[in-house]
């Protein structure tokens, strides 16, 4: 049995995706800029791409943007909300953000005060923090909806409330890359600014990204070029992925409240299951996303965990590294989880392609690899 | 402008009868380095070996690769021609035209050897004659015979050579004229460096890595295949073997002192080496030892990881510093991939304070607690040739 358990990380295309983008390579290959009946013909399939993909976030199909990835999305969202950044503005995001938009606010600092939000063991940023943040200088404001390593949800409408009650000209950028097509988002109701996806994490090809920008903002590019997506993002779009992207957010729509709800009862299962094995914490908030599960073991080294699981055809990624010269991760130590339970931390993400009968499979040999690494690394 | 390589051995003569094996060892090993070029012969010509190839492009790439052959003392690249006086003569103004072309040459020397006594003229002679016509061509130079800034050299044997340049190479002994021993390679900077050096001296190299899996991961022995790989451009062909030592770990956990696991494990290792290299009849090993430079480093302590074993252990790196060490990793290219972050051996294994000065009889004692001779066979069935 083959168990993949790192849907987070990327995840495995779908049929349906696979035969999508076999046909666009077959009969759509030609330039959506070409003038020709080969071109229109791939823009008008872009253009259905765009329609699906606008259909999970309630947006229009015209506010949405391909890019080459989620990174990508991130990098333009923010850096184009910047253009006119002046020294006394500040801007504000979260310690537990994706490498992505953190290392992007990194750079930042050098031109202005870069603020970020501390977050509760349970991976929610404080709202009354956030409320003194805030000012009449704050140009940005960044937070992800689901992160990465724990799957913490935060509380979009009222995240949006308390900013544009203390600065109406703040923009805010959503990083939703983890929750895109597994969360209920509607632009309409939640007045964030811009917001990013990816494709390879709903079963979609890799390469492939957008990003929400409402009617109205101004984005300003971070590449120039033939003026694709608007001018937005220059370069000749990745067709045939955004086609199989689209199908793939199809699917997801069609299917939403299914799909969800299997991958929440599937996440309750795990957690139960892993109850059992003594001496474990579970990261992930009961009231997180329905695909990620953070748990971590006592004197578990997670690297040497995920090196037992793979040789049983099971693959889960760690929280943290077991080497000493390895960074600890960001994430685990801003919700305060203690430093033995940190070296042991793994990640199971769970996709479309799970179901209930590799639970006993995959419970029956963490117990088991727990039990041999604990005789291992506990002493006498 | 090159077409033929002429290669001249190094310490050969030596080797007295033997000459003739090594020299055909040789020819096989450039052979060997250049299997990915088409069109490419070697043969011998009295006393040299000639690397001779259709694509004038590919010849730096191909005096690259040959360089990089132990027992080899010089290449030099060369036009090959017939021995027609009139072809020779175009053929070095055509030479000397090409190498005004690359460095400013304000005085020349021709040199000629005729190894064929039937060619017409006597060495002198042509030399006087092929400097004549180099000084009707290029009115600018002039022919100095004790420090010109170029010497061109005319070999007239079978065929003619005509060469300027003498590529120094790594010198060393041939593969295979000394023996063969087993490297202890991990995924570190040193054991690399002392494969290499041993290799030089002509011995041909078996290696053997340890590994802990699943404490480490699938990447370090991603990471071993490649160091292999690059002492292959140097070593020939390697055979690696690879141990998983799990199991003695976790008895020596299990049954021993912490501080004491790092000399313990090295003594395993050591007797387990020793155990493939007598399979394989190998007739020692070698480790990248640099004295003092860890833990297991100290006189003590690998004085009592030798006394493991009767087996010879050469320790190339002994009285070198890390910094010269590193030198050398940087100069065979084993460098970067030695610092790549995955380990061989989790720190789960690692002592928080390993012993310096270790006791031959309480370490013996402490192995008293383990069934060494299990273990042994317990891990070698984990043996793999990667």
């Amino acid at each position: 049995m083959l168990v993949y358990l790192d849907n987070s990380a990327t995840t495995k295309v779908r049929d349906e995706v696979l035969k999508e983008i076999i046909d666009a390579h077959e009969n759509y290959y030609g330039n959506p800029s070409s003038l020709h009946r080969m071109g229109h013909k791939v823009e008008k399939k872009i253009d259905e791409a765009r329609t699906l993909s606008a259909k999970l976030i309630g947006a229009k199909p015209e506010e949405i943007y391909f890019t080459g990835g989620g990174t990508e999305s991130n990098n333009i969202a923010i850096f184009g909300h910047l253009s006119n950044l002046k020294e006394y503005n500040n801007v504000i995001t979260t310690n537990i953000e994706h490498p992505s938009v953190y290392n992007v606010f990194k750079q930042l600092e050098d031109r202005c005060l870069v603020k970020y939000l501390e977050t509760d063991e349970n991976g929610k940023i404080n709202i009354d923090e956030l409320h003194n943040m805030v000012d009449e200088n704050t140009l940005l404001i960044s937070i992800m909806h689901v992160n990465n390593e724990i799957g913490a949800v935060q509380e979009l409408n009222e995240i949006t409330a308390i900013i544009k009650r203390k600065n109406k000209n703040a923009k805010l950028h959503v990083d939703a890359v983890q929750s895109y097509g597994k969360i209920k988002i509607d632009v309409n109701k939640t007045p964030l600014d811009t917001l990013s996806f990816s494709s390879h994490k709903i079963h979609g090809p890799k390469g492939v990204g957008g990003l929400f920008i409402r009617s109205g903002i101004k984005i300003t590019p971070l590449i120039y070029g033939g003026g694709q997506e608007r001018g937005i993002r220059s370069g000749t779009e990745n067709t045939t992925g955004i086609i199989g992207f689209g199908k793939a957010c199809k699917l997801m729509y069609d299917n939403f409240d299914e799909e969800v709800n299997k991958l929440y009862g599937l996440k309750n299962t795990y957690i139960k299951r892993l109850e059992e094995i003594e001496d474990i914490k579970i990261n992930s908030p009961i009231d997180g996303a329905p695909h990620i599960i953070s748990v971590s073991f006592k004197n578990v080294p997670g690297e040497v965990l995920v090196h037992y699981l793979e040789d049983k055809n099971i693959f889960v990624s760690t929280g943290s590294a077991c080497s000493s010269k390895s960074k600890d991760s960001r994430i685990l130590e801003a919700i305060k989880l203690s430093k033995e339970y940190r070296a042991g931390t793994i990640r199971i993400s769970l996709g479309h392609f799970n179901n209930f009968e590799e639970v006993d499979y995959v419970i029956d040999n963490i117990k088991k690899s727990v039990k041999d690494i604990r005789s291992i690394t506990k002493r006498g | 402008m090159y077409n033929i390589a002429a290669v001249s051995f190094g310490e050969l003569f030596l080797k007295g009868k033997n000459r003739g094996k090594f020299e055909q060892k040789l020819i096989e090993q450039i052979k060997y380095a250049l299997k990915e070029f088409n069109h490419v012969s070697v043969y011998k010509d009295s006393g040299k070996v000639y690397v001779e190839t259709k694509n004038e492009e590919d010849m730096d790439k191909i005096v690259e690769k040959v360089r990089k052959i132990f027992g080899i003392s010089n290449i030099s690249p060369s036009v090959k021609t017939s021995k027609d006086v009139d072809i020779i003569i175009e053929k070095t103004i055509e030479l000397f035209r090409y190498l005004l072309s690359k460095e400013d040459i304000k005085t020349f020397k021709i040199k000629t050897k005729r190894s064929d006594k039937e060619f017409p003229l006597k060495s002198m002679d042509f030399s006087a004659l092929v400097g004549g016509k180099i000084l009707e061509n290029f009115s600018f130079v002039k022919v100095d015979v004790h420090t010109p800034d170029v010497e061109v050299f005319i070999d007239i044997k079978k065929c003619c050579y005509i060469s300027s340049e003498r590529i120094k190479t790594l010198g060393g002994l041939p593969l295979g004229s000394n023996g063969k021993a087993l490297l202890l390679l991990s995924g570190g900077i040193d054991s690399p460096v002392a494969g290499y050096m041993i290799a030089k001296r002509g011995v041909e190299i078996d290696a053997l890595y340890f590994h802990t899996y699943p404490f480490t991961s699938e990447r370090a022995n991603e990471k071993v295949i490649k160091l292999k790989q690059k002492l292959e451009e140097y070593c020939g062909k390697i055979k690696l073997y690879s141990v998983n030592m799990l199991e003695i770990h976790k008895a020596i956990r299990e049954f021993c002192k912490e501080e004491e696991t790092t000399i313990l494990a090295r003594r395993f290792m050591m007797r387990i080496a020793e155990k493939i290299a007598l399979e394989n009849k190998i007739d020692m090993l070698i480790t990248g030892e640099s004295l003092g430079q860890v833990a297991s480093q100290t006189m003590k302590s690998m004085a009592v990881i030798e006394d493991a074993i009767n087996m010879p252990i050469l320790k190339p790196l002994v009285g070198l510093d890390k910094s010269e060490i590193i030198e050398i990793a940087r100069e065979i290219d084993t460098y970067e991939t030695s610092i790549l972050p995955y380990d061989d051996c989790c720190s789960v294994f690692a002592p928080q304070h390993p012993l310096i000065n270790p006791k031959l009889e309480s370490i013996k004692r402490s192995e008293s607690n383990l069934n060494v001779e299990e273990l042994i066979e317990k891990v070698l069935s984990t043996l793999e040739i990667l």
